[in-house]
Order: C-alpha cells, then structure tokens, then sequence
C-alpha cells in the first residue's frame, strides 16, 4: 500500500493558479469551472483520455486562447494582461515545447535557439553563441547547432524544442506529449532528462502525456481530466492513484499496466 | 590586506525594477591565494557586467589559488551557471588551484546540468561561408541547368499522364478538374474583366493622340483590335492566370510535400503527377482560351467606349473597322497560344510545387518562382509564336 506523499513545495504560494476557469471552442463547453494550482518546482502531469481537454487546458494556461470565464494567473499575472511590460514578463517566464518540436524550419538549431536570447536579452552574438552550445548541450544535441531541423529525427527535434523552450531559464515549462511518437528508449531518456532538467534548475514544469511509464517516472503529481466530467476528477500522487482510486475511471487509466511493470519499484 | 567590494553594474533595461544585482568581495592580495566571495543573483539581464567584472582577472591579480565562496549567491540561471563554470576553466587552463564553496544544493545542480565538454566539441558540421564569386557563378549555371533540366523531365512526365489520361478518360478526377476550373475560371472573370476593359480604354485614348495629329483617327479602332486579338488578350490572360492560379497550385503542392502528402500518394499506389497535376492543366487548357475570348472581348469593349464617347467616332464605324481587320486565323492562332500558355502556367506551378523540400520557407520560394518562371516562358514562347506566324502567313 502507497501512502499519498506530499509533492514539492505544496503549501508554498503557487506559480500558476487556474481560477475557475470555463473554456471551448465557440458555443462548445469542453472545460467547466475548473480550479487547479501548481506549485513551485513540481512536475505536474495533465492525463485523460483523447479528446478531454488536455491540449485546451494547457493552451489556456500559456494563454493562447481567451477563455469564456475564469482567469489564469502564472507567477501573479494574468496571461492575458493587456500590460506590455507584464506580458514581456510572462513570456519570460513561460517556455512551451510543443509536441511536433515547432522548430522553425528555415532556420538551423542554433538559430532556433538563439531567437529568444536575441529578442528578450541585449547580449552580443557571441555570448549568445555559447549559452546555445550549453542548452543543447543540455539536452545531448552538442555539436549539431548547423544543422536543419528536418535534418534530425523526430527524438532529436523534440529534444531542439526543449532546448529552445529553455533558452530564457523559463520559471515553467509546459510539454506536450513529450514521449508520442518515440521509441520506449528514447522515451525514457527524454523522462531522464525532464527529470534531470527539473531537479537541477527547479523548473516547474506541466507535462501532457499518455504514457503510463512516462507517468510514473517523471509526474510528481498527476491531475486526470475527464470529458464527460469537463474537468478533473482525480488529482494526486500517480502511485497512490493506481492503488487508491475508487473512481472506476481513474483506477482503469491507471491499471491498464504491463504486469512485468507492476512489480518494479519506481 | 586589502578589501573592497564591487557593486553590480546594472545591464540596460527596458523596466528599471527588476533588474537582477550581485555583489563580488574579494579577499587577499595579488599574487597570494584569492578568496572571491559572490552574493545577489547572477541571471541572464547582468550576465555581461558579470563578465566583465572578472574580465582579466588572473592578469590583474595572479592569484596563487581561488577560491569561490557562493554562500551569498541567492539565484543563478543556467547562464550565470556558465559564466561560472568559464571562469573555473579560465583557471584550470593557467593551472591554479580552484574551488567553488558553500554552493546550495539548488546551484549544483544547475552546474551539474551543464557539460563542459559540449561547450568545446567541434560542430558537426562547419558553419558554412558565402562563396566566393567564382564558385556562386559556376553554381549558380549549374542550378539553372539542374532547373531547365527538371522542367524537361517534369514537362515530360506530365504530357505522357496528359495522354495516359486522355486514353483512360474513367481515370480522368472530373470532380476536381471543375473545381479548378471555377476556381481559375469563373473566379477570375470580375478582375479579368476590369484589367481588359481599362487596358482597352487607355491604348484607344493613348493611341488616339498621336494618331488625331496625322488625322488618323478612324485608325483607333484596328489598332486596338489588332493589338488585342494578337497580343494582349492571351498575355493579359496568362498573366493574370499566373498571378492567380500558378501561384496556388505551387502553393498547394508545395505545403502537401511539406506534410508528406505527396509521398503518402505514391505510397498508396497514385502517381503524383497523375492525380495532382493533370486536372489542374486540364482545367487551365479548358479555361484558359475561355478567358482569352473574354478578355479579348472587354479589351475591345474598352477601345469601344472610348473610341464612342470620347473620340466621337460612330458606334458603327467602330465595330465595323473592327470585324473588318481581325481575322479568323489571328484569332485561332491566339486560342492556340492561349492553351500554350495554359500548359506552362499549370505545369511550371505544379512542378514548383513538387520541387519543395523542407518547409513553409520553400513553399514561399517556389511560389515566387512559379509566377517568375512561367512569366518568363510565356514571353519566350509568345516571341516564338510571332515569329513563327509571321512567316507562315
Ligand atoms: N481548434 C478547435 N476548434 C474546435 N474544437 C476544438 C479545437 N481544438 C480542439 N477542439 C475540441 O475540443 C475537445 C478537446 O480537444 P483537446 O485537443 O483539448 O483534446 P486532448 O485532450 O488534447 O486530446 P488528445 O489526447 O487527442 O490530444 C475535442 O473534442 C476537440 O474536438
Ligand atoms: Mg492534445
């Protein structure tokens, strides 16, 4: 039996507060009155079956999308602050990688990288130069800053998007599906280094995955959201989820699991 | 022994509350082991005056070890981080014993996630250089020759799914040949019509000036008839068609290469050509003599009202001189040109469309090249036409 554990820093102030939030697309509700806080330093992993909201919720979260009520607040602001200074700051803060990598295809990884640096910082090139040869460094691509993005695997541009996701030292970085599409292996290294990137720089970060294995290795906590429920409807420790939930639901998801994987000890 | 501190100086920036300050104090004397003692936040906004801080350092002072005590560091990013670890190396390089003391927890793992070693590997692949004239002449022909050479094989590509087609006529997508021929077509008409009627109207007045001056005024409405039939109708046409359609069908193609598109099409058995190009130069073949005659038709509606309202001529004189002096094989041989140009508009658009390779920058490019390209055949090809008619006559 797993006890429910405390995640990091729960208690402390929360770096992203969604208050109340309604959102959808046109007259379509898929999100209602949803309450969630994320604290400083955790992982937080967003689950739910296809089509419940996950990419809706975290589009609102970096504020891409109005939502119909409700706000988000990340670090004290709201992402959809009128105020220029405010939203600079925000975008400062923020770093999003997104599923497919998002690179910009006519520009190398090194120009990828460099875009943020060169916009929100006044450093000279080569200063520039070398703090992108330490974040892809980071995220084993050393020594490819030439190359084009569709000249990497699909592991590879992921790994660029974090890279470039990072370049500002964001206070929180939002991931999409960070392991679809990978192999197993490739998906464990890319966990490691989540793991390894959020313990090292205490990165808060929002994680959106299918991935049980995923789950398990990286999520602090894990919120599930439902489409029916338009919402969440479990939130907690993903081991004491498995073994806890009395949510048919809930306790599916998180069963659906490799016998093998079942014995090991994460 | 001396001791003094050195405040931060501040980086410009745009909002003056938040900028991030550290403080060095600095123990020892040059030449004797250094204690260097770092507080405040060293972050991305400071990280130069940081730099510069210790700049010349080990020049200035010699010291004989060091010592870096973090216990007042509150904050370092990833680039404060770095700036650190340069300066250990800075160290190791002129081998002095250093050392880092008192880092939190929080700082040595961000230290822990920079690895030296990347820092200082080669690239992969050389940045690459502008070339030098020669080798931008000599590349520069063979790109043309590459390109003359793909449209070749495209053109022959597409005559051969052109036949194929047309012996297989079931084969022929019918849904998709109307769609583009409204869309190259009937969505053309208004600007069609306006760009001839006006074009019409000013050589009628244009030419009506010098020609009132030899008393020649009769002469307006075949010199508009005659330019039009001949030239303008089928140029003004493809042009426009160019503009408005060759672009698209590179665009379209070129964003369905970009999503691998194109190639889940040959995967699933169809030939590329065949089922993206061919309706669309079908349609352009069909519409593209359509739009010629009508084009004709407002051009010389142009010269009309002119010719009536402005220059005084007769309504009946006018039409008259004009059926007068167009004749039914200048105006075949222009419907003949037109489907020339219609081949070349679709098949140049298409053929830009499928030489796409990476992404939306492409797409753009040989956008751009698909209008520039066929413009360019379509005026190679209309001086051929002059020629060539000239003599059969
Ligand atoms: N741009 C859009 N316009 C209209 N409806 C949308 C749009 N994007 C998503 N939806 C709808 O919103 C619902 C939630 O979509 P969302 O993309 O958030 O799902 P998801 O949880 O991310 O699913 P998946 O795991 O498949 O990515 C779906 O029913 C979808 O049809
Ligand atoms: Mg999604």
């Amino acid at each position: 039996m797993v006890a429910e554990k405390r995640f990091p820093n729960q208690g402390e102030k929360p770096v992203i507060v969604v208050d109340r939030l309604t959102a959808g697309y046109g007259e379509n509700i898929i999100l209602e009155d949803v309450q969630l806080e994320v604290y400083p330093g955790e992982i937080l992993v967003i689950v739910g079956g296809s089509g419940c909201g996950k990419s809706t919720l975290m589009k609102q979260m970096i504020g891409l999308n109005l939502p119909f009520s409700g706000k988000v607040l990340v670090n004290g602001i709201n992402v959809h602050t009128e105020d220029e200074t405010e939203r600079g700051k925000l975008r400062r803060e923020i770093g999003v990688a997104f599923q497919a990598g998002a690179l910009f295809g006519s520009m190398t990884l090194g120009e990828n990288v460099a875009l943020p640096l060169q916009e929100y910082t006044n450093l000279p090139e080569d200063e520039i130069n070398r703090i992108v040869r330490m974040k892809l460094g980071m995220v084993n691509l050393a020594g490819y800053e030439n190359y084009l993005p569709d000249e990497l695997s699909g592991g590879m541009q992921k790994r660029a998007g974090l890279a470039r996701a990072m370049a500002l030292d964001p206070m929180v970085l939002f991931f999409d599906e960070p392991s679809a599409g990978l192999d197993p292996v490739t998906a464990v290294e890319l966990d490691i280094l989540i793991k390894s990137i959020n313990a090292g720089m205490e990165i808060t970060m929002v994680v959106i995955t299918h991935e049980l294995q995923s789950i398990f290795n990286i999520a602090h906590r894990v919120i599930m959201l439902d489409k029916e429920a338009r919402g969440v409807i479990a939130a907690g420790d993903p081991r004491y989820l498995k073994e806890q939930a009395q949510d048919p639901r809930v306790h599916n998801f998180f069963n659906r699991l490799p016998a093998r994987l079942k014995e090991r000890n994460f | 022994m001396e001791k003094l501190t050195i405040e931060g100086l501040t980086a410009v920036a745009e909002d003056t509350e938040s900028i991030p300050e550290f403080a060095i104090g600095l123990e020892g004397v040059k030449g004797k082991p250094i204690r260097l003692s770092i507080s405040g936040r060293i972050e991305l906004d400071n990280l130069l005056s940081f730099r510069s801080e210790l700049e010349n350092f080990f020049e200035r002072m010699v010291p004989a070890s060091i010592t870096l005590d973090l216990a007042g560091l509150e904050y370092v990013d990833s680039a404060g981080a770095l700036a650190l670890i340069d300066f250990k190396s800075e160290a190791k390089e002129l081998e002095i014993p250093f050392n880092f003391e008192n880092a939190s927890k929080k700082i040595k793992g961000v230290m822990s996630l920079i690895d030296p070693e990347a820092l200082t590997l080669a690239s992969r692949r050389p940045e690459e250089r502008p070339p030098g004239f020669f080798i931008l002449v000599g590349e520069t022909a063979r790109l043309l020759w590459k390109d003359f050479y793909n449209l070749q094989s495209f053109l022959g590509d597409l005559l051969y799914a052109l036949a194929y087609c047309l012996r297989h006529p079931h084969t022929l997508r019918w849904g998709d040949i109307l769609l583009y021929m409204t869309r190259s077509g009937v969505e053309a008409l208004p600007i069609l019509s306006m760009m001839s009627l006006g074009t019409g109207a000013v050589i009628a007045f244009m030419s009506a000036l010098q020609l009132k001056q030899l008393g020649a005024i009769e002469y307006v409405a075949p010199l508009v008839a005659i330019a039009v039939v001949k030239e303008l109708g089928p140029l003004l046409t493809a042009i426009l068609v160019s503009g408005r359609s060759g672009s698209a069908f590179a665009a379209e193609i070129g964003t369905m290469k970009v999503k691998e598109e194109v190639d889940a099409l040959s995967t699933m058995g169809f030939e590329p050509v065949r089922f993206l190009s061919v309706p669309k130069v079908l349609a352009s073949i069909i519409v593209l003599p359509l739009l010629t005659l009508y084009s004709m038709f407002f051009c010389i509606a142009g010269g009309f009202l002119v010719g009536v309202y402005l220059l005084d001529l007769t309504a009946f004189s006018y039409i008259d001189q004009t059926m007068k002096n167009v004749t039914l094989f200048d105006l075949v041989a222009s419907l003949i040109k037109s489907v020339v140009f219609a081949v070349v508009v679709a098949g140049v658009g298409c053929q830009r469309g499928f030489e796409v390779r990476g992404g939306a920058e492409a797409v753009g490019t040989m956008t751009t090249s698909a209008v520039v390209t066929s413009l360019f055949i379509i005026v190679m090809i209309d001086g051929a036409f002059a020629i060539v008619l000239h003599y059969i006559r």
